[in-house]
């Protein structure tokens, strides 16, 4: 869960944050698909590398570092599995090329993250609902993701209470067998279960009583303008993006292999 | 001139899937401009009723309805929640519940956007709603930050931005402290003598409210069984009987078998009664 | 005997719930603990059945110190029941639900059925023993949720905010209910910030704000300290007010109960 926690929205100014959510989308996307472009180690570097002046930009170092330290454990399973199989195919050598692309494999996946963390950081959850909205996606789908969002704290609070509740009556989620332990989670999700059907009734009794749904074609208060930057930072991804294809093609990487010690 | 902005005939409604009359034969008229507060026992049916106001009953909920029910010169079985809305603004119980928005603002403007009204306009009435509730300052804030009196604050601000003529509040205090819940029904009060709205509040709390409502309706099983100013209600026998939550003040005054001229509503009131009667 | 010293509790958000509070509640007493939203009260009373442990400071219920002891082990002696009763509700009969705190403390059939037997006639839900909870009024699932915790008879009965969203009715008969309870040897600590309904009881009053207690007292004295119930965000009781505007003619402005009140007007007027 810590690795969810690097990513949630940070409310602070830069360049990043004002840049259009889009625009942002698009650049992640980016990101992804040089990463799978490349298996050699020193394009993954310099694409990794390239993410740290976007956190530096985004002004949202910390948060970032929590979120590449919470997919630490995905990060290593990729590299031992690369490395078994290879190892494997290997006939059963490890070799300098079986360790390089292990790593270069784990290099990707951190580079996705960091990508995606970064993403998800500097954009507000309602800008997030207006790209939807104006990527035509229909209405209720924005609007559900937001008020999701809304209530993650508000259930977060519930469940801790519910839990505090059942264990006031004795409850030990701890202990017992693993069977028990499943059967005790009983206590907690049915209670959450039940209230979130009860909460969402109530939401709904709201969303009416407040014109929701009543004309076709709703208004927004707010906009998303794109502005000059948005087009500079489309115009450099194109740039990258074309270079890189190129460079793919045509253009031979030198080799860099982990030496074997 | 009294102008009867609701108007309820012989209504009668139980929810789907029960017999019982949830509110049986109900006739009423509440006049613009007043100040209703409604009450009685847990299931008496004041939550119903309110919920025929705005059109939850009968379109959300379902349920067989017999009678009929104008607001605002509309028929409330022969319009959508979505219309009535911009003449009934609901607010309900559970403050956390009625806020979707991440932000003040957002939430406020919710009612207008979904009324498709131009962007100018939307954006006047958030900030004379915001004004008008005091939450300005509160705009770029997530509810979830926010305390239950400055929730339901909020909550007010985005029905108002609706501009509806009737706001009905369903025990909008439950869940607030003393102070915050004297804050709340000031502020509806000054909302009823600045603006002019029309106000139905259930409330078990009355003693907060004795002085600021004029007139007290009393259900019970579905029917309304006492209904006037509050000085005739808290003064009844019935109402001693019934068990609502007269406040302490009038319960002393009618331990001690006075008869004043004006019954006293408010502690000021009944302290100045004491003093006339000590100089007789 | 419950016994908090200097307990300092801040939560993991940062936020300072607890700010050096020392209180002593002793056996069969009866307590209410009021304060405005926020003040920290919920909080305190997760430290007696071991929720919550001091981030400084200790806490002691009968002699055990609640960092060493479970919240199973606490729990069996100080019953807390929470102000939601959906917050514990999921068994398919009323009756499953009141016997779930039994079962967890290791209790056999036979006493389970007894002790089940004795709530559900104590809180008068007999009649809804094979019914689910899920189907029952907002006041009959709070008193559901009352009689599962009173089902393994703890010592210690604490109840937060057990008044919240109850008509007049209901709250009387909760009075005499817990009135009833502390009659019966328990010691009964309330949550609440329902000055009419405490002024009624007449308990031992701790006032809270802010994370720390500011006035602990007998109710007559303590509901009756205009400056401190504001500092609480409170407010005093009609009565009181009553009493304070009439002080400068020599009535006391110590006045709670209905029946003193009567009395003292009847001399007044007459005299």
């Amino acid at each position: 869960m810590k690795a969810l926690e690097g990513m949630r929205f940070k409310r602070t100014s830069s360049p990043m944050h004002r840049l259009d959510p889009r625009v942002k989308f698009v650049v992640s996307c980016a990101v992804f698909l040089l990463g799978v472009m490349f298996t050699e180690l020193l394009p993954l570097i310099v694409l990794l590398t390239s993410q740290l002046f976007l956190v530096y930009f985004a002004r949202v170092h910390k948060e970032w570092l929590q979120s590449l330290r919470g997919s630490l454990v995905l990060v290593a399973v990729i590299f031992l599995t690369n490395l078994i199989v290879g190892y494997a195919s290997a006939g059963f050598r490890l070799t300098s090329n079986v360790l390089t692309y292990s790593v270069s494999m784990a290099l990707r996946f951190v580079t996705l993250v960091a990508s995606f963390s970064v993403f998800f950081l500097t954009t507000s959850p309602d800008d997030l609902g207006l790209a939807l909205e104006r990527s035509h996606f229909p209405y209720e789908f924005s609007f559900a993701f937001t008020t999701a969002v809304r209530f993650v704290p508000v259930l977060a609070d519930e469940a801790q209470t519910i839990i505090d509740a059942q264990r006031s009556r004795g409850l030990e989620v701890e202990k017992g067998s693993f069977v028990k332990r499943i059967r005790n989670y009983l206590p907690i999700l049915i209670p959450l279960i039940v209230n979130a059907i009860r909460r969402s009734l109530e939401l709904a009794e709201a969303m009416e009583s407040r014109a929701f749904g009543a004309k076709k074609h709703r208004t927004n208060l707010f906009v998303l303008k794109i502005k000059a930057a948005d087009y500079i930072a489309l115009a450099v991804v194109l740039v990258v993006l074309a270079v890189s294809i190129y460079i793919r093609l045509y253009v031979h990487i030198p080799v860099i292999a982990i030496p074997m010690f | 001139m009294a102008v009867p902005l609701i108007e309820i005939n012989d209504l009668s409604y139980a929810y789907p899937g029960s017999n019982r009359q949830a509110v049986s034969r109900v006739d009423l008229t509440i006049d613009k401009g007043s100040f209703v507060t409604l009450t009685g026992p847990s299931g008496c049916g004041k939550t119903t009723l309110c919920r025929c106001l705005n059109g939850l009953i009968p379109h959300f909920y379902g349920g067989k309805i017999k009678g009929t029910i104008t607001v605002s010169g509309l028929s409330v079985l022969d319009h959508t929640i979505g219309e009535l809305a911009e003449h009934v603004g609901f607010i309900f119980q559970n403050p956390e519940n009625q806020l979707f928005a991440l932000s003040v603002e957002r939430d406020v403007a919710f009612g207008p956007e979904n009324l498709a009204l131009p962007r100018e306009e939307i954006r006047e009435r958030v900030e004379w709603a915001m004004k008008v509730t005091g939450v300005e300052g509160l705009r770029e804030r997530s509810p979830y930050e926010l305390s239950g009196g400055q929730q339901q604050r909020v909550a007010i601000a985005s029905v108002l931005a609706m501009k509806p003529e009737i706001l009905v509040l369903d025990e909008p205090t439950s869940s607030l402290d003393p102070l915050a819940a004297q804050n709340l029904f000031q502020a509806i009060s000054e909302l009823n003598a600045r603006l002019g709205l029309t106000i139905v509040l259930v409330e078990h709390r009355l003693d907060l409210l004795s002085t600021l409502t004029d007139r007290v309706i009393v259900m019970d099983n579905g029917q309304v069984r006492m209904d006037g100013s509050p000085v005739e209600v808290f003064n009844s026998m019935e109402a001693q009987l019934m068990g609502i939550g007269v406040p302490k003040i009038v319960r002393l005054y009618h331990e001690l078998g006075f008869r004043a001229e004006k019954p006293p509503l408010s502690v000021k009131d009944f302290a100045q009664y004491l003093r006339g009667l000590r100089n007789d | 005997m419950i016994r908090t010293e200097n307990v300092y509790f801040t939560y993991p958000s940062g936020v300072s719930a607890l700010q050096g509070v020392s209180v002593e509640i002793g056996d069969g007493e009866f307590v209410a603990i009021m304060g405005e939203n926020g003040a920290g009260k919920t909080t305190l009373i997760k430290h007696f059945n071991g929720l919550l442990k001091p981030e400084r400071g200790e806490v002691f219920v009968d002699g055990r110190n609640t960092k060493e002891s479970s919240v199973a082990e606490l729990s069996r002696d100080v019953g807390l029941v929470f102000q939601n009763a959906d917050h514990q509700l999921f068994c398919e009969t009323v009756e499953e639900e009141v016997s779930f705190g039994l079962r967890n403390f290791g209790f056999g059939d036979k006493v389970v059925k007894k002790r089940v037997d004795w709530a559900l006639e104590l809180l008068d839900l007999r009649r809804y023993q094979k019914r689910s909870p899920f189907m029952l009024s907002g006041g009959e699932r709070k008193r559901v949720a009352l009689a599962s915790v009173l089902a393994w008879n703890p010592k210690v009965v604490v109840l937060d905010e057990p008044t919240t969203g109850q008509d007049h009715g209901q709250k009387e008969r909760l009075s005499q209910f817990v009135r009833q309870l502390n009659a019966q040897g328990r010691t009964v600590i309330l949550v609440t910030h329902d000055i009419e309904f405490v002024a009624e009881c007449s308990p031992r009053v701790i006032l809270m704000s802010r994370g720390r207690i500011i006035a602990d007292g007998p109710a007559k004295e303590i509901l009756t300290n205009s400056k401190l119930v504001t500092e609480a965000s409170l407010i005093v009781p009609q009565i009181t007010q009553l009493f304070m505007m009439l002080g400068d003619l020599g009535l006391p402005g110590d006045v709670i109960d209905i029946y003193e009140a009567k009395r003292l007007i009847n001399d007044f007027v007459g005299g």
